[in-house]
């Protein structure tokens, strides 16, 4: 597959570790957080950790979006699904993950609850035009690479006059997180997390750009490489930042030059800036309340707005006890840390988010295996 | 064939899906402009995908698709640029071999 297969090629994978090793400094460790869920799957899946020198540390970071909705945002689609009568369309990822009760959207599907998954905001769309006597809610989520597409789908449905399709947006923003984590007391002042420096997203800087980072790289002082997600691109991002911490350099740079711009992607941002507006605040699981973190649909789009067509409660609702979830999210805690992990909770049968998604951190180090030998270096240390 | 689907035989569009950050490189085979909608190739795959998101795309280009959308041109031009950097990576470390002694296999 072209600008994918390059990308993976294990020769090169092996220069650029040599490389990596000749250029780090021995006498001090690199903690480097990738904040995208896409670059902790090429991590696990590509064993990147493997051919780092040991005192470069890969820290794990909030960005699959799945991940980071709260459980009260899930309950609020359960109930549009069963109380409300609606057809309720998802992306696949959010069919499985559990909310209060361990109740999920593929549960309530069972039970005789209408909810389909979708690929596209256009199948959605189409759903609404065939069921023109019952509503359609959209199950909106993601991060900046998701947020266009919903926007698309609203215009579309304003053009069309289509009565019956309203969106249930929890689409959130990236730079916001970051910065939150940066300003975290675990990271300011009690310093258990530590992080030199982060890989910027791939796909959401090529629809906002790198621009937005140059704030909060020079207000922190912390470098980030704008990475894309295959493995030869993380490795060289990785080495890029490496560069940056040597010299004390602390710049946004942009491995990922074959799709990102400063700019990022001009009218995908002007659509999102005609339907969204900021919300005060959003709560992000792990993170708590971030604010400005989150979008709403515009008054000016408000039939096509799920909240205002409905009744959607604040819902507060916690996780599965014991799950660690959140502070896996922040980097605090790493997944074998949780009492649940591989026992208990499994991808066939999550009982957090994180395990629930490819992007999560759970499911990476279940399904590529790290936990085992995590395991083994535990038992030995306890012999 | 009975169990198709399986994870092993899913296509990559749909582990796409449920991937919900990623998005694939894909060559733009044909466009239908009336629809502001196009038809993308990855191997064997066809998909029709929107092109609301992009501007000036021709057929033959590449671009990145996600959730049904085309996001991105994928500029050739960095791509080389980049693979070259990698490339690059090795000449450090053979500058590095040859002043400590060529002792580097
Ligand atoms: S292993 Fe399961 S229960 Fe534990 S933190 Fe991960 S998702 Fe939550």
């Amino acid at each position: 597959m072209k600008y994918v297969d390059e990308f993976r090629r294990h020769d090169l994978a092996q220069k650029l570790s040599r490389a990596i090793h000749n250029e780090v400094d021995r006498g001090r460790q690199y903690n480097l957080m990738e904040f995208c869920g896409g670059h902790t799957h090429a991590i696990f899946r590509y064993g990147v950790q493997d051919l780092m020198p040991d005192n470069v540390r890969f820290v794990h970071g909030p960005g699959c979006p799945v991940c980071v909705l709260p459980v009260g945002r899930i309950d609020n689609a359960i109930q549009l699904a069963q109380q409300h009568d609606v057809i309720l369309c998802t992306y696949g990822d959010l069919l499985r993950v559990p909310g209060s009760g361990r109740k999920s959207l593929l549960k309530v599907k069972a039970e005789g609850a209408d909810v389909r998954m979708v690929y596209s905001t256009q199948d959605a769309l189409k759903i609404a035009r065939d069921n023109p006597g019952r509503e359609v809610v959209f199950f909106a989520i993601g991060f900046e690479t998701t947020t266009p597409p919903t926007a698309v789908a609203i215009r579309q449905a304003q053009a069309e006059g289509l009565k019956n399709f309203s969106a249930f947006c929890n689409h959130v923003l990236t730079p916001a997180a970051i910065q939150n984590i940066l300003e975290s007391p675990e990271v300011r002042e009690i310093g258990s997390v530590l992080i030199d420096g982060f890989f910027g997203p791939s796909h959401v800087s090529s629809v906002i750009g790198s621009q937005p980072y140059e704030f909060f790289a020079e207000e922190f002082q912390r470098p980030v490489v704008i990475a894309g997600f295959e493995p030869l691109d993380v490795m060289q991002s990785a080495l890029m930042l490496i560069r940056q911490l040597n010299e004390g350099r602390h710049e946004v740079e942009n491995e990922y030059t074959r799709v990102v711009s400063r700019d990022g992607n001009r009218k995908a941002k002007a659509l999102v800036a005609e339907v969204f507006e900021l919300r005060r605040s959003f709560e992000w699981r792990g993170l708590g309340l971030v604010p400005y973190s989150a979008l709403r649909i515009k008054s000016a789009y408000a039939g096509f707005d799920t909240e205002k067509r409905f009744e959607v409660p604040a819902i507060q609702a916690s996780d599965v006890k014991g799950c660690e979830c959140p502070s896996i999210l922040r980097g605090v805690k790493k997944p074998t840390d949780c009492r649940l992990f591989g026992t208990v909770c499994t991808p066939e049968n999550p009982m957090g988010s994180c395990m629930v998604s490819s992007e999560g951190a759970c499911a990476a180090y279940w399904t590529y295996g790290r936990f085992r030998e995590a395991a083994t270096t535990a038992r030995e240390a306890n012999a | 064939m009975p169990g198709t689907s399986g994870s092993a035989q899913r296509a990559p569009w749909r582990r796409s899906a449920a991937e919900m950050c990623l998005a694939i490189p894909a060559q733009l085979v044909e466009i239908d402009e009336a629809n502001d909608a196009g038809t993308v190739a990855l191997g064997p795959v066809r998909k029709r995908v929107s092109l609301a998101l992009v501007d000036d795309v021709d057929i033959g280009d590449f671009v990145l698709i996600h959730v049904g959308y085309a996001l991105n041109k994928i500029s050739p031009e960095e791509a080389e640029r980049t693979l070259a950097l990698f490339g690059e990576a090795e000449l450090i470390e053979e500058f590095v071999g040859e002043t400590a002694g060529g002792a580097a296999t």
